[in-house]
């Protein structure tokens, strides 16, 4: 089986201690993998290795071509409509065709001529994932993209990732403070602590998982645990930190 | 339960007159114009009396009546032609160039550290101060004319613009290098875009100083356009001419610069609610 992405040895650090510490991350075609840790553990300065945003001078990277990455903001330019943003990540020519199919893809046909100033939050968002899968990327990289929603709406737009995932089959590297995001939607989730991969979990409950499923709500404390969060008697999770 | 409706209600009741006609845009502005009108009657008022002296300053009528044979023997449109032309002109050459330099410095380190150093200084300069010299090196033809136009409205189109493409949001720039655009295609779709609204600001800006810049160099020498229309009505003492041919200035920068808001209208309708 050929690997997607294959990272040896990549470290980084701004001055003090090391953020990432010679870290190995293998990542299979079409698999869904998660990525919790502590606020400041270098969660998105592994995605932004992964994007291609930061150089890795000394490590092995292996990536593939067709990347995409939805960070936790849309990052849309204001001062294109929407569909004009979705058309920005792929090159001209079969460009309406594709941008319709994303659009009708996240559920924002309705909505493909309007500003981006003018969108909630979470089409926003929905207009950020559109514009990464209509690049139909073999990784797609999500820093954290529904943080800022409601959790009405994180629910929703967790459920729409999955179908998307299931339709196209990128492989996905989740980051996500959210322990229950992470039991619901991966195959393996990585817990990223003092630069290294302190646990790496393979999730091999059926889907679709719901809520409050026993054997899901187990790995939880335990993700929970590892993150340094202790459960009280009456299963009250609390909300983990949430700075960014 | 009853009262406390009745007093709520009543501070409305009371205020509706007053807000019927601040409301309406009519009766906005036809408030607005009150105390000019009143200016304007003062003034008639004192020319009439002879208070005022005509060569002092003529009465409105009078200005009104200048103005109007001013249009219809064509000398007004005439030279109001031959001074837009000089403006339009002037302003293109700043146009162009301001925006290539704040391009160039805006977008290279080598940019920045050629042009915006002696464009800095040279802002600095009190540029109507430069007249004589313009005069000396260009004579007295078209040339120092728009040459005034160009130099003085070149600086506010570089800063704002120059400052525009350094205000740019990084993370717009990354996000545009995520989806595989190039440095030509950052440029076209967010450096540009991002920088326009700081540029429209300074096209407006630039426009008003190309107007005073024009008013100075023609007061100074020309055989034709409105500073000449000026000039001669100087020497024979008719200040309503000359009030015409500043009603003119104002006018044509007014509509110079309602064209501009046009514009910024149409190519910043992303953005919400930009008028009001
Ligand atoms: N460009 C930078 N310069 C200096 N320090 C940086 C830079 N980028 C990240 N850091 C530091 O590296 C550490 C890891 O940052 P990173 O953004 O990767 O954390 P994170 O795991 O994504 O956190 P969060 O969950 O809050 O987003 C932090 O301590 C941060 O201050
Ligand atoms: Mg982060």
């Amino acid at each position: 089986m050929s690997v997607l992405v294959d990272i040896q040895g990549l470290s980084r650090d701004f001055g003090a201690a090391p953020v990432l510490d010679r870290i190995s991350l293998a990542i299979q075609p079409g698999e869904f993998v998660a990525l919790l840790g502590r606020s400041g553990s270098g969660k998105s300065t592994l995605l932004r290795v992964l994007a291609g945003l930061d150089e890795a001078p000394a490590a092995r990277v292996v990536l593939p071509k067709r990347r995409s990455i939805v960070f936790q903001e849309p990052r849309l330019m204001p001062w294109k409509s929407v569909a004009d943003n979705v058309a920005l990540g792929v090159s001209n020519a079969h460009a309406s065709g594709a941008v319709s199919r994303a659009l009708a893809d996240v559920e924002l046909t309705h909505r493909r001529d309007a500003w981006p100033l003018t969108l909630s939050g979470g089409e926003a968002q929905r207009a950020a994932l559109a514009r990464a899968l209509v690049r139909e990327p073999e990784l797609l990289l999500l820093d954290e993209p529904f943080a800022a929603l409601d959790a009405l709406t994180r629910l929703r737009m967790q459920g729409l990732v999955r179908e998307l995932w299931r339709k196209h089959r990128p492989a996905v590297l989740l980051v996500t403070h959210d322990v229950g995001e992470a039991v619901a939607l991966a195959d393996r989730i990585l817990v990223l602590d003092r630069g290294r991969f302190r646990r790496e979990v393979a999730v091999e409950l059926p889907h679709p998982r719901r809520h409050g499923d026993p054997c899901a709500a187990a790995l939880e404390t335990e993700l929970l645990r590892e993150l340094g969060v202790e459960l009280s008697d009456h299963h009250s999770i609390p909300e983990p930190e949430r700075t960014h | 339960m009853a009262d406390a409706r009745l007093l709520e209600r009543m501070p409305a009741a009371e205020a509706k007159p007053v807000r019927r006609l601040r409301e309406t845009r009519l009766g906005g502005s036809l408030l607005r114009l009150v105390s000019p009108l009143a200016i304007l009657v003062l003034w008639q008022l004192a020319s009439v009396s002879g208070l005022l002296s005509p060569q002092i300053l003529t009465s409105p009528v009078a200005i009104a009546a200048t103005a109007a044979r001013l249009v219809a023997s064509g000398e007004l449109l005439t030279g109001l032609g031959v001074s837009f032309l000089r403006v339009v002109a002037g302003f293109m050459i700043a146009l162009v160039v301001g925006v290539a330099l704040a391009l160039f410095a805006g977008l290279s380190r080598l940019g920045e550290t050629l042009v915006d150093p002696p464009v800095q200084m040279l802002k600095a300069m009190p540029f109507l101060g430069l007249l004589p010299l313009f005069i000396l090196w260009f004579g007295i033809g078209e040339t120092p004319k728009i040459g005034m136009v160009a130099f003085g409205s070149v600086f506010p189109i570089y800063l704002t613009l120059h400052g525009g493409i350094r205000g740019v949001d990084r993370k717009l720039i990354e996000a545009g290098r995520t989806l595989g655009l190039g440095t030509a295609g950052i440029i076209r779709h967010v450096v540009i875009p991002g920088a326009l609204p700081s540029l429209l600001v300074g096209v407006r800006y630039g426009l008003s100083i190309a107007w005073l810049s024009l008013v100075v160099a023609e007061q100074i020498n020309a055989s034709s356009g409105i500073g000449s229309i000026i000039t001669y009505a100087r020497d024979f003492l008719q200040t309503d001419v000359i009030v015409v041919c500043l009603l003119v200035y104002a006018l044509m920068g007014l509509l110079t610069d309602g064209l501009v808001r046009l514009l910024e209208a149409y190519a910043l309708r992303w953005r919400p609610a930009v008028t009001a």
